[in-house]
């Protein structure tokens, strides 16, 4: 190599283009070195790893190595990370599991993941809803029950509230009076003759006599409360003209204008601690009791 | 082609072999020398000494100076460097890049020629290596001849020796990391975890193929220091340089020569000690590592031969050329390196006594921005995540400015805990009833003061509330 530099001494190829001579240098000798390091690690990358395609098939190499068995065994070495936390959220109650930081951490940020697949899509990544037709979670008002074990049964049965379509009982004037008194009433606004009406239509069987939900819940129908600041179905004329003449999830062929609410059950597709993490999380949205 | 044309071209060639370039295929056997210069480099050299002892220096309960990776803190002493000051880095990393250029400004390759561990390390080497096979002469006529019981013995000497000195080396690099005398128990014990094995493995690997082998071809072909610190040398820097106006003509030594002659005899000692293989005669080139052997040899030289020393010497070209330098303090180089240089340490001093107690961050929530609650007030959800760098517990009263009126639910009222272990992160509420609300999205400021009263430890974090359209 040391030749390079007396070029007229070293041989040439016989080309010579402009007096410019065509040498017969051997490359570098890091050249050389990088180029036996490459295909000697091929050879060995070929024996030991899957490379050469066949017509159906490839080779498997010595190792035995196939990406999915290195996702598995990374799975595997996850969760046996998680497993002794996972052991206690099953042990502990909600109280147990809120008053823990550690423990209440952990849920939070393990449901995650969880909410982002099976709740996220109707409920909004931060739990946030859509107006008019999923329920906003992160704030304090319940159609059904807004502490732990309350949540830890929504979500696992599910919930299907109900409200009858008044079209038909209740004529053009009182539909009309009645949402104005609704309307009056989230704003703090509600008049006595509106309450009396509200009642004698017969919504305070459900609703309450005060408008406020109420006890009513026991009936599973997820009766609203009237006077808060919170809408299930919208705040606007329209739409709480459509919800008292329509109701929710009646059978929508007889009513086709019907409200549809219906959050499914997911006992039989998530865990129990999954439900349990999912549980905390949507508590620590901000609006849980 | 014309014969101009081909006188150029000849030229080229004349030129090519001046360009001498070694690619690895020539060993450079360096003599060795005594003198004032390999003094200096001895001295400088052993300064890396301290790279072997540090480790074993321990303070209070842990090791003196550890970078505790797992942990992600770096303890100096008594101090703790937590990954949020590690802004200090980059004032540390400006302030070695600065000495460096400085340094070159002022006298070029201080840093190849004297501490730099790639010729430090091959400086032991090639020692170990004369005194194992004896001097360059001796060692070019061992490597030419054929295999021998005693050519063995000597070369398994020298290699084994190579590799004690490598394997101290990557030890030591990785005892910085972990307990150092720990290291020591699972590399002899074989007991060590993989990541010692491939720290310790790779520094062993670079230190024997690096120093034993590759020697100057790092520099010339390896380094990027050495290419950018060439080019921050300018006629005011002092450099190894030949004094070509009082050395040529030169040519061999002869009691009756006639008064023609420079005071060079070309007796070729300043490339026989050169541990790069340079002629430092061409003058500066990318290969000089400014160690000053070349200045030794010809001193020892010109002593002999009854003429002044300093043939070769460190001087810059404007003393060559006749001029006079300017006062060191007064080139444009150095005062804008020296302002870099002290900005940078007044930096780094600053960082390290005011490395504060408590980091501290606030996060809005983005998903939902806002919510509003059932008795139509608005709520926005902080998460705050907390490190407590103090040996102590830590416990702050929270308030919020910049809102009026405002309501804050935390887990534990108003009093946040700070473990000194490690906070697990927790979420803050702030309510506010939306009349309260002039905007859309008010800057609020979340202040935490601190209940114990011997420190008074305020932190403040600027946050926002967000609300609906007003």
């Amino acid at each position: 190599m040391a030749k390079q530099n007396k070029p007229k001494q070293v041989p040439d190829t016989g080309y010579e283009w402009d007096g410019i001579r065509e040498l017969t240098n051997p490359p570098p000798r890091w050249w050389m070195i990088t180029f036996h390091a490459s295909w000697i690690f091929c050879i060995i990358y070929f024996i030991l790893y899957p490379s050469i395609p066949l017509v159906t098939d490839h080779t498997k190499g010595i190792l035995g190595w196939t990406m999915i068995k290195e996702f598995k065994e990374d799975v595997a070495a996850n969760d046996a990370i998680k497993a002794p936390y996972l052991k206690k959220v099953a042990e502990m109650d909600g109280q147990a599991l809120m008053a823990d930081p550690g423990m209440r951490n952990f849920a939070d940020s393990s449901a995650k993941a969880i909410f982002g697949d099976f709740c996220a899509g109707c409920h909004g990544t931060g739990g946030q809803g859509a107006p008019g037709l999923f329920p906003n979670l992160s704030d304090d008002a319940w159609l059904f029950a807004g502490d732990f074990d309350g949540i830890v049964e929504s979500i696992t049965d599910g919930r299907e509230g109900s409200m009858p379509a008044h079209i038909e009982d209740i004529d053009e004037a009182g539909i009309n009076k009645l949402t104005d008194f609704v309307i009056a009433a989230a704003q703090g606004k509600a008049t006595p003759e509106g309450l009396a009406h509200f009642n004698a239509s017969g919504c305070a069987d459900c609703h309450g006599e005060d408008a406020a939900g109420g006890a009513i819940n026991d009936l599973g129908s997820g009766a609203t409360n009237l006077t808060d600041a919170i809408w299930r179905f919208g705040s606007s004329r329209d739409d709480v003209l459509r919800t008292i003449r329509y109701g929710v999830n009646e059978d929508p062929e007889d009513v086709p204008n019907t409200r549809i609410a219906i959050m499914p059950a997911f006992g039989d597709k998530l865990s129990p601690e999954a439900i349990k993490m999912l549980a905390v999380k949507v508590h620590q949205f901000g609006g849980g009791k | 082609m014309s014969e101009q044309e081909q006188k150029e071209i000849e030229a080229l060639y004349t030129d090519a072999h001046h360009w001498h370039i070694n690619a690895g295929a020539e060993t450079i056997h360096a003599k060795r020398l005594s003198g004032r210069f390999r003094t200096y480099k001895w001295y400088a050299a052993s300064l890396w000494i301290s790279f072997f002892i540090l480790p074993y220096f321990r303070s209070e309960d842990h090791q003196a100076i550890l970078f505790d990776i797992p942990n992600r803190q770096f303890h100096l002493g008594s101090l703790t460097i937590w990954p949020q000051d590690i802004w200090m880095l980059s004032l540390l990393l400006i302030l070695l890049a600065i000495t460096l250029f400085a340094v070159t400004a002022i006298a070029g390759r201080v840093w190849c020629g004297y501490f730099c561990l790639q010729t430090v390390w091959t400086d032991a080497f090639t020692w170990l290596e004369d005194k194992i096979e004896g001097n360059p002469i001796q060692r070019r006529k061992l490597d030419a001849a054929p295999w021998s019981l005693q050519k063995l013995g000597k070369k398994v000497i020298k290699h084994l020796l190579w590799l004690l000195i490598s394997i101290a080396t990557g030890v030591t690099f990785t005892a910085y990391f972990t307990d150092a005398y720990q290291l020591w128990i699972d590399v002899v014990t074989l007991q060590a975890p993989l990541i010692a094995w491939v720290t310790i493995g790779f520094f062993v690997f670079f230190t024997y193929v690096f120093a034993g082998f590759m020697r100057e071809q790092v520099c010339f072909w390896l380094c990027p220091y050495a290419r950018i610190q060439s080019v921050m040398v300018d006629k005011d820097t002092e450099l190894p340089t030949y004094d070509l106006a009082r050395g040529e003509p030169r040519g061999k030594m002869r009691h009756n020569a006639g008064a023609q002659k420079g005071d060079c005899i070309d007796c070729r000692l300043c490339v026989g000690v050169c541990p790069t293989g340079v002629d430092i005669r061409e003058g500066m080139q990318e290969g000089c590592i400014t160690c000053g052997m070349c200045i030794d040899a010809c001193d020892s030289i010109m002593d002999k031969v009854k003429r002044p020393r300093g043939l070769i010497r460190y001087a810059s070209r404007k003393e060559l050329s006749g001029e006079s330098l300017p006062p060191v303090l007064k080139r444009p180089r150095v005062i804008t390196y020296s302002v870099v240089l002290l900005l940078s340490i007044a930096g780094i001093i600053y960082g390290l006594t005011h490395i504060p107690p408590v980091e501290l961050s606030v996060v809005h929530e983005r998903q939902p921005l806002f919510t509003q609650m059932s008795d139509g007030s608005i709520q926005n959800r902080y998460t705050i995540k907390a490190v407590n760098k103090t040996p102590q517990r830590l416990t702050f009263r929270l308030h919020i400015t910049g809102l009026d009126g405002v309501n804050i639910k935390m887990p534990d009222g108003d009093i946040i805990t700070l473990q000194p272990e490690g906070t697990i992160p927790f979420h803050v509420f702030l309510r506010m009833k939306p009349a309260l609300l002039k905007k859309k999205k008010t800057k609020i400021r979340f202040i935490l003061e601190s209940m114990n009263a011997t420190d008074k430890l305020k932190i403040k974090k600027r946050s926002v509330f967000i609300g609906p359209a007003t």
